[in-house]
């Protein structure tokens, strides 16, 4: 059984989680052309690494961020992402949730 | 018969041919028209058609490990064409044309066996989706027609008609549906590749792509640097790893997909069968063995480790199927990396970089390809980057369109 920690319930199966995606800028959609738009919904940085992605615990619905190697499944850090809603550079992401 | 065997056995002279059927590996020149990053089922087939249709034969393939050690000895050697798509219908159609022909055309058996291939149906929803897959295909040229339960009763008789309390509503009967051995696939390749005199490069590992402006001129690899006219990749589960490394991005996600296989038993299954609802796929090989394998990983991972997890759930939707392999013992368990595109269908075609062509986004459905993939991926080079129209809907810039191939007939698709 392998262990993620959730910021929210500690220690749990990996079953229990789902995995939703890497984190990346999402532009604004009003003013976003389709090829940018296209860029945002398809395109990942798919190379091997240590990633930045949001994780949903299912059985309480909460959504945090894990940095994970993606070659070695090691798990290097968990946390509520409103550590990274603080950061600058994901600005266009908060403003996309108001 | 006795005398003759004993006649060989004592005697010294091998009564057939001793030449390998693949050549050492030569030293690599600086110089190729083609080099073909890949020595997969795809990569060398591409050199073969290249080779025997086009007259290009000052061709390189470059495989950092061994030839079809990647994918194309992990897969479950499905071969069918009961897609959902025209544009998916259309291209796997030739493929099973070709691949009915292959042993022949190598003078080497690839073990090619058409038994069939069944998808259960669980649900009313899945049967109406069978449905229309059955007309499409039909359209196409294809065998494929809705059976009952009764049916399908009577083609495996050994199968559980009600796994996990979801009884079998009907069933997708694909009689074109095929399998073969994958390794003799690229073995027959390559051989028929290298008598034409391409050039197979095993322990050669891409480092970097040369590039002169937006074209491609080159590789430089661990035993030297080539430059080229032409580039294909040809690398699967690493096709965006080396899409980072040639300096550009591809709309990919790569994913492990986990099979295994169980101890020999005497034949009993002679459908390739699948159910929609169980995400689980069993045949029986030529050997005896059971092979069957489920669904890709739940997140993304660049790794072929196995888990606990998977295999459990995949033994156990196996056991609902043909209860009797409980009894069985597993013999060996694996896991393929698979660079699966969000539409379920294949990116070929061109690249960002001029003279530099992809083959990739071959996810979880790349062998049965293999041979119309060597087929228009070695006309495409061939016509210096003129698309051929059987891959054209599988463009790169298609996800910049929106003008995706949504091909919910792929088995790691939901039904």
């Amino acid at each position: 059984m392998k262990i993620l920690h959730c910021p929210l319930n500690g220690p749990r199966n990996i079953s229990e989680f789902v995995y939703g995606g890497q984190v990346k800028p999402m532009p604004n959609p009003e003013s976003a052309t389709d090829t940018e738009w296209a860029a945002y919904v398809f395109y990942e940085n798919n190379s091997i690494g240590v990633v930045q992605e949001w994780w949903l615990h299912a059985p309480s619905s909460y959504w945090f961020i894990v940095e994970r190697h993606n070659g070695s499944d090691t798990i290097l850090r968990t946390y509520d992402p409103s550590e990274l809603l603080s950061n600058p550079g994901m600005v266009s992401l908060e403003d996309a949730i108001q | 018969m006795p005398f003759g065997l004993l006649k060989y056995g004592l005697g010294k002279d091998y009564p057939f041919e001793r030449e390998p059927d693949l050549p050492a590996t030569p030293t690599l020149k600086q110089h190729y028209d083609v080099v073909i990053i890949g020595g997969g089922g795809h990569g060398v087939a591409t050199a073969y058609y290249l080779a025997k249709y086009h007259g290009i034969t000052n061709v390189a393939i470059l495989e950092k490990a061994y030839l079809g050690g990647g994918n194309t000895a992990r897969n479950t050697a499905v071969i069918r064409s009961n897609y959902l798509t025209p544009q998916g219908v259309r291209f796997y159609s030739e493929s099973v044309k070709l691949f009915e022909r292959l042993s022949n055309e190598f003078d080497f058996n690839i073990m090619y066996s058409q038994r069939g291939q069944l998808t259960l149906a669980h649900t009313d929803a899945t049967v109406r989706a069978f449905r229309q897959r059955a007309e499409v295909n039909t359209h196409f040229g294809g065998r494929t027609e809705l059976i009952d339960p009764h049916h399908i009763a009577e083609l495996v008789p050994t199968l559980n008609l009600n796994p996990a309390n979801m009884p079998v509503l009907a069933g997708l009967w694909h009689k074109d549906g095929a399998t073969a051995r994958h390794d003799a696939v690229a073995w027959g390749y390559a051989k028929g590749a290298t008598q034409r005199g391409v050039e197979l490069h095993q322990l050669t590992e891409v480092i970097d792509i040369i590039k002169e402006g937006d074209r491609a001129v080159g590789v430089k690899t661990n035993r030297g640097t080539v430059h080229c006219r032409s580039i294909v990749q040809a690398v699967a589960g690493y096709s965006a790893v080396l899409a980072g490394i040639a300096g550009f991005k591809l709309p990919l996600v790569s994913y492990p997909l986990q099979a295994m296989v169980t101890q020999p038993v005497k034949p009993f299954l002679d459908p390739l069968v699948s159910s929609s609802a169980l995400h689980c796929y069993v045949q029986q090989t030529s050997r005896g063995e059971l092979v069957f394998g489920g669904g890709s990983d739940p997140y993304p991972l660049y790794n072929t480790r196995s888990t606990l997890e998977l295999k459990e759930s995949l033994i156990a939707h196996a056991v609902e199927m043909f209860p009797f392999m409980s009894e069985m013992q597993l013999l060996r368990q694996w896991a393929g990396i698979t660079d699966m595109t969000s539409d379920y269908s294949p990116i070929m075609g061109l690249s960002p970089l001029r003279h530099y062509y992809l083959d990739a986004g071959w996810g979880t459905w790349g062998f049965k390809a293999t041979p119309i993939c060597g087929q228009t991926m070695a006309e495409l080079v061939a016509n210096d980057g003129k698309v051929p129209d059987l891959i054209a809907p599988f463009a790169l810039d298609r996800f910049d369109h929106f003008k995706q191939v949504n091909e919910m007939g792929a088995t790691a698709a939901s039904h």
